[in-house]
């Protein structure tokens, strides 16, 4: 075989090893160092170095290096008027003695001609110079023909497009990290609008202070207890911090009253939740059923809830979260009229009313969650921050909650009944 | 003689054995081999090629890399037992200039 094919056949075969290399190696310091291996490999050039060209600081930084030693500096600046010289020359070699009028050549001229370097390459990729090729004399010590740069321009565009996607993929990084950034941000700022709102419809009503608050913080524990996304317990919350935003719009006095209403005060609160439905339809909430959370949540599975008479499945089930939630802070915090419940009695009710009122699934959830706390299998006291430690310590309360959760079907009977 | 893995020692002379693949996980194990017997004084480096078939681009820049080591240092390096194509190739490449080759 003539000796220029065979060399043809060495060179091509590393051009086709550096495309796989390109196009497959997720290291991409490592595709570095091999493209440059077979680069100086594919002729026999005895150095050379691959740079990545910065923009920002405008200045080559080497990704890769052989032969060159210790000090051939690892970094290099470039002159604008010399990117503007590589950019109009396009992608084609350089003979170091063609390179006189460079500033960058006239910068680091003695390190290049002490290391031997012959030709310098710039990778332009898309109108955009991303780095540098730089090639020492070949072991044969013949310069450089017009085959041997026909190969150094070919595999130099491969190592280019590497380092051209490489810059793509870091841009991609930058920009989604920046999102997440901004996206996170925007959340914290919307539960802090959420919350600064629970606390605005609480204060309307001094004996139920913080109940939204409560009511939100229950609904997130329901929702952790049924195994939610995190996302979804986040929206559980929202739902219980504005459940009751349309109470806004009702009277101070019949909030306030400190006697039972009567029935046409009654029928004047109980549009609050229509109205709070009507309040947060608008508004772009990450979480779709905040809305029907604040409509339905005084709906019972037997169809004797407001605002609708909804049944069973005809209810959202964040409302169900939301009702639950909404009943048990009422029952465990002292009004006006009632003074709080012993936390057995309230389990009790919670598990008589299961299937009627409740939803069974979600009123296990609740009291497992509290059941494992006090016994000591969850550490997180959720419970204990909300109602307090002596509260959540009166006797009766653990068998009360063993006995209810022993009791309740998880599957509502109303539902149980409608399939028959 | 002293022998470790793939290489044998005597007085100033050095003998690595290469692979039967000169790739860049067995190259730059035996560069790595090769530039410690240089830099531990050896004065003839050998680098033996029976078991090696095969010779890529990534092998010959790990060799290129090798003789640089060599020359820097004053070491003599000759590349043995190196097959007829191995050979062909080292010569057509002109790593010939720089080392002895036995075949």
């Amino acid at each position: 075989m003539p000796e220029n094919q065979q060399k043809l056949i060495h060179a091509f075969s590393a051009l086709a090893d550096l495309g796989q290399e390109v196009a497959h190696k997720n290291n991409f310091q490592e595709m570095i160092r091999t493209s440059l291996h077979l680069l100086l490999g594919s002729l026999a050039i005895m150095r050379g170095g691959i740079a990545r060209y910065s923009k920002y600081g405008n200045e080559l930084n080497f990704l890769a290096a052989r032969g060159l030693g210790d000090d051939f500096p690892l970094s290099a600046a470039i002159d604008i008027s010399d990117e503007q010289e590589f950019l109009s020359a396009g992608m084609s070699e350089i003979e170091i003695s063609q390179a006189k009028m460079l500033v960058f050549f006239q910068r680091y001229q003695r390190i290049l001609e002490r290391k031997n370097i012959e030709i310098i390459m710039p990778l332009i990729i898309r109108d955009d110079l991303v780095g540098m090729v730089f090639l020492g004399e070949k072991a044969s010590g013949e310069p450089y023909n017009s085959t041997d740069r026909e190969i150094v321009r070919a595999m130099s565009r491969h190592i280019g497009v590497g380092i051209h996607q490489r810059n793509l993929m870091v841009e991609l990084e930058r920009k989604a990290d920046e999102n997440r950034g901004l996206y996170d941000a925007m959340r914290l700022t919307y539960s802090d609008t959420v919350k600064a709102f629970a606390n605005a419809i609480d204060r309307k009503d001094k004996y139920t202070e913080g109940h939204s608050v409560r009511v939100g913080k229950y609904s997130e524990i329901i929702a952790q207890e049924l195994d939610w996304s995190e996302e979804e317990v986040e929206g559980a919350a929202v739902a219980g911090y504005l459940h009751d935003v349309g109470k806004l719009t009702v009277e101070r006095s019949i909030i306030n009253a400190p006697y039972r209403i009567n029935a046409k005060e009654s029928a004047e609160l109980n549009k609050h939740p229509a109205v709070g439905y009507d309040i947060l339809l608008p508004i772009h909430h990450p979480y779709t059923d905040v809305p029907l959370a604040a409509k339905y949540h005084h709906e019972r599975l037997d169809g004797r809830g407001y605002p609708d008479g909804l049944k069973d499945k005809e209810i959202p089930y964040i409302a169900k979260v939301v009702s639950l939630a909404d009943s048990f802070d009422a029952m465990t915090t002292d009004r006006p009229y009632k003074r709080r419940r012993h936390a057995y009695e309230i389990v009790e009710d919670l598990s008589r009313n299961s299937g009627t009122q409740f939803d069974p699934e979600i009123t296990k959830a609740f009291c497992r969650g509290m059941l494992n706390e006090l016994t000591g299998k969850d550490k997180r006291k959720r419970y204990r921050r909300l109602l307090g430690r002596e509260y959540m310590e009166a006797e009766g309360l653990v068998p009360m909650l063993k006995r209810a959760l022993n009791g309740m079907d998880a599957t509502s009977p109303l539902t149980f009944m409608a399939i028959n | 003689m002293n022998t470790t893995l793939g290489t044998k020692t005597k007085g100033e002379t050095a003998i690595v054995f290469a692979s039967d693949y000169l790739n860049k996980i067995s190259g730059e194990r035996i560069e790595r081999e090769c530039r410690r017997q240089i830099e531990g004084g050896c004065e003839t480096l050998i680098v033996n090629f029976k078991n090696t078939e095969i010779v890529n681009s990534i092998g010959v820049s790990i060799l290129l890399g090798v003789i640089d080591a060599a020359v820097n240092s004053g070491t003599e390096v000759v590349f043995s037992e190196v097959n007829r194509d191995t050979s062909q190739l080292f010569e057509m490449l002109g790593l010939t200039n720089h080392v002895q080759i036995s075949i």
